[in-house]
């Protein structure tokens, strides 16, 4: 990969344009797969500390990787500037991906809310991206409050989907000046591949790798997919040819230089 | 080849032709075009910047077939495609570019084609710029017409079923003040749904006030992107000042003006270049005002009154296709008016590829619709008799010979190539299968 | 009554501290959220429960 080719967010650099989710499997395997995917930023929850099992997932996350704490279990803009609050104390760093969720049964993202959080966490100071629904207004919004990036969902969180919002994303790479990263329902390299020849700037992935068989060995097939499509993207598709001929009377006849 | 512009009127006094010479000739007695006069509204914009920093070091014949082939194929086409699009390579791919251009066409306008006139209320002007028939030091018949002779053309154009007007000055913001126009503007809502302008840059304020008078619509030509060319081709005037003309559409959107139009004055200049910036300052300004209207024209120099000789260079019919189909191509959202500029074989031939709006029944003089409407009657009377060619020939004698008899009308800004009345234009594009309309529009 | 983590406590006039410590939380892996505001580490010890105090000792978890 082309080394000039760099993912920026907040002003800070990165070569990878993987970023991995750490949710639903084992501590033990983070470092692999972290390894494997190449990730230089890897999400995290806050929850309520647990006090039966004493593993800090901090001690499992290598040196030198960006976190990305998330507001999940937020319900409104307030929770989520608070999550955001206490993941900042945690040693989480100034980034933060806004997840806001009002539905429990599809878990899609309120981009009413989300707008709101983003603004008041973009003033803080903070590097903020947020997860919401492809909606070119909202996307927009978003870029006007101060957005760092937007990360639209490819289809419900968790569900493996692929790429259902496929038209709706490329609008808004072509429309908004931010890195559109796409986040949730990729369930395939080949997805994350489409996504990133469309011309998305980066993936963000976690249940397609968590469920996998073997989880760091997905983790490489997602790294080789996404720079695959990032070359091609950067490479320029190549044209398609069409079925049929042209036309036998040419819609250019009738110019006289 | 350049176009030789200037021009000496022997009725110019010889200090006033002194004073022509100077302007002409030394650079350092023309002010500085790239600052903003006193009283110009300034905006903070990086618009300006982020067209012309496209324009640096474009090599157009690094352009290859592939790169051709691969904007063909884009589903949005990049700045990089559009680029190979208006480059020399593309030329020869100028059928697969109007085959593509036409299905965005109809994916957006379906067949339709909108049908408008432009009115000429004045033409007394401040600039010089040495192409423009209208320019301060050429000699022509000037005319501001009163408000009962605007009414009068006013009500000769309805009459004749057109329902949107353009209405247009010399650039004289002390002849044709902003007043004044609004005036038109109220006079022309009485008689027009769809009202447009294209005048000098205003203000904000004043594109508000005009705004409130019932006009919609903001054109204005940037003329050339260059801004070292664009000095030496605006000598004198506020139109002098680059980025304050840069910055009209901009403003009329802040006045809340409904849509804006742009474009270069192809065969100035490089005419690629101008083209890529035209569309790019479009293409910026939708980005960042996405409710607005937007349409792009794309006029070619023509003769002038005193200066039979300007012509377009090296913009062809072809590469006036060429990037007139690159537009569509690029930006398949935004409507393409083509002037009658162009003859009526061109005109036909475009609107079935991506032209979406069509002058009719033009007179670009002041104060001639009802001469020049009459004569369109007797054409008619001989038309089954004559060939096209005649034919036209005729109509042309005919109306220069009823303007001739009317010593009350002003000159015109630019010599027109297709004559077609309102009705002719209706009946010639029906007859091509496509469906004229009017008017699609509420005024809010 | 104290309401830790959801769970109500009867410790109320308790050091904070000694509290948290008592349930295993692991030191420095976790922040706390005391009535709604970030406390500063500086003062886990120098806190004193009242009654109707909520407390949130929140730590990091996976998640994507």
């Amino acid at each position: 990969m082309n080394k000039e080719d760099k993912l920026v967010l907040g002003g800070r650099e990165f070569n990878s344009r993987f970023i991995l989710g750490s949710g639903k499997y084992n501590l033990e395997l983070i470092k692999a797969a972290v390894e494997n995917a190449g990730a230089e930023i890897i999400t995290l929850a806050v929850r309520r500390a647990n006090t039966k099992d004493s593993e800090n997932i901090m001690d499992y996350v290598p040196e030198n990787v960006t976190l990305l704490p998330n507001t999940s279990g937020a319900r409104d803009a307030s929770e989520a500037v608070r999550i955001a609050h206490l993941s900042r104390e945690l040693g989480g760093g100034d980034f933060v991906k806004v997840e806001i969720m009002k539905d429990s049964k599809y878990l899609l993202p309120d981009n009413n809310e989300t707008i709101k959080a983003t603004e008041i966490l973009a003033k803080e100071g903070f590097v903020v991206l947020p997860y919401m629904y492809p909606d070119l207004y909202a996307a927009r919004e978003l870029e006007n409050v101060g957005a760092a990036a937007v990360m639209p969902l490819a289809s419900p969180i968790g569900s493996n989907r692929g790429l259902a919002t496929k038209d709706f994303i490329q609008i808004l790479i072509d429309e908004i000046d931010l890195p559109i990263i796409v986040d949730a329902g990729i369930g395939k390299p080949s997805e994350a591949c489409a996504a990133m020849e469309m011309g998305a700037s980066a993936i963000m992935c976690n249940t397609a790798i968590a469920t996998a068989k073997d989880i760091p060995m997905m983790a490489t097939a997602f790294k080789n997919a996404i720079e695959a499509g990032r070359s091609a993207y950067l490479a320029g598709l190549g044209r398609v040819l069409t079925r049929g001929s042209e036309s036998m009377d040419p819609l250019t006849g009738f110019l006289r230089d | 080849m350049e176009n030789e512009f200037l021009v000496d009127s022997d009725k110019l006094s010889e200090a006033a032709l002194k004073r022509k010479h100077e302007i002409e000739n030394n650079k350092s007695v023309r002010i500085d075009h790239m600052k903003f006069l006193p009283n110009m509204d300034q905006l903070e914009s990086d618009i300006q910047d982020k067209v012309l920093e496209n324009l640096k070091d474009i090599d157009w014949d690094s352009y290859t077939d592939a790169d051709v082939y691969r904007a063909l194929a884009a589903k949005t086409p990049s700045i990089e495609d559009f680029k190979a699009l208006l480059s020399p390579a593309a030329k020869k791919h100028i059928e697969k570019m109007a085959a593509r251009a036409k299905i965005e066409t109809a994916k957006h306008f379906g067949n339709t084609v909108y049908l408008f006139t432009p009115l000429y209320i004045a033409n007394y002007c401040d600039n010089y710029c040495v192409y423009c028939g209208f320019n301060c030091y050429n000699d022509i018949k000037r005319k501001k017409m009163s408000f009962e002779e605007i009414r009068h053309e006013m009500e000769v154009i309805s009459k004749s079923g057109i329902e949107e007007i353009l209405i247009l000055t010399g650039e004289s913001p002390v002849y044709s003040d902003v007043k004044y126009i609004g005036e038109a503007c109220k006079l022309a809502r009485k008689y027009f749904k769809n009202v447009g302008l294209e005048i000098y840059p205003v203000n904000v304020n004043d594109y508000k006030y005009l705004h409130e008078c019932g006009a919609d619509y903001v054109t204005v030509f940037q003329e050339t992107y260059n801004p070292d060319k664009y000095e030496t081709l605006h000598l004198l005037g506020n139109k002098r000042i680059f980025p304050y003309r840069f910055q009209a559409q901009e403003r009329a959107i802040l006045g809340g003006m409904r849509g804006v139009a742009f474009s270069a004055l192809l065969g100035l200049t490089n005419f690629r270049e101008d083209a890529l910036a035209s569309a790019l300052h479009l293409y910026f300004l939708a980005r960042k005002y996405p409710h607005v209207e937007y349409s792009l024209s794309c006029p070619r120099l023509r003769p002038i009154v005193n200066n039979d000789k300007i012509n377009p260079l090296d913009v062809h019919e072809t590469e006036l296709c060429q990037i007139l189909c690159a537009y569509r191509i690029f930006l398949p959202y935004v409507g393409i008016t083509v002037s009658s500029r162009e003859e009526k074989h061109f005109r036909d031939g475009i609107a079935k590829i991506c032209a979406t709006k069509i002058s009719a029944g033009v007179s670009t003089g002041i104060g001639d619709h009802e001469e020049k409407y009459e004569a369109y009657k007797e054409e008619e009377e001989m038309e089954s008799k004559a060939s096209d060619f005649d034919k036209k020939e005729s109509i042309k004698a005919l109306q220069q010979e009823a303007v001739s008899e009317n010593e009350e009308c002003g000159d015109e800004q630019f010599d027109i190539s297709d004559r077609r009345s309102f009705d002719q234009m209706y009946d010639d594009m029906a007859g091509e299968g496509l469906q004229p309309v009017l008017n699609d529009y509420i005024y809010v | 009554m104290v309401k830790i983590n959801g769970q109500s406590l009867e410790a109320a006039g308790r050091n904070l501290l000694e509290v948290v410590r008592e349930l295993e939380f692991k030191d420095n892996s976790y922040v706390i959220e005391y009535n709604l505001e970030i406390l500063k580490k500086e003062f886990y010890d120098k806190t004193t429960l009242k009654d109707g105090d909520v407390v949130e000792v929140v730590s990091f978890m996976g998640g994507g």
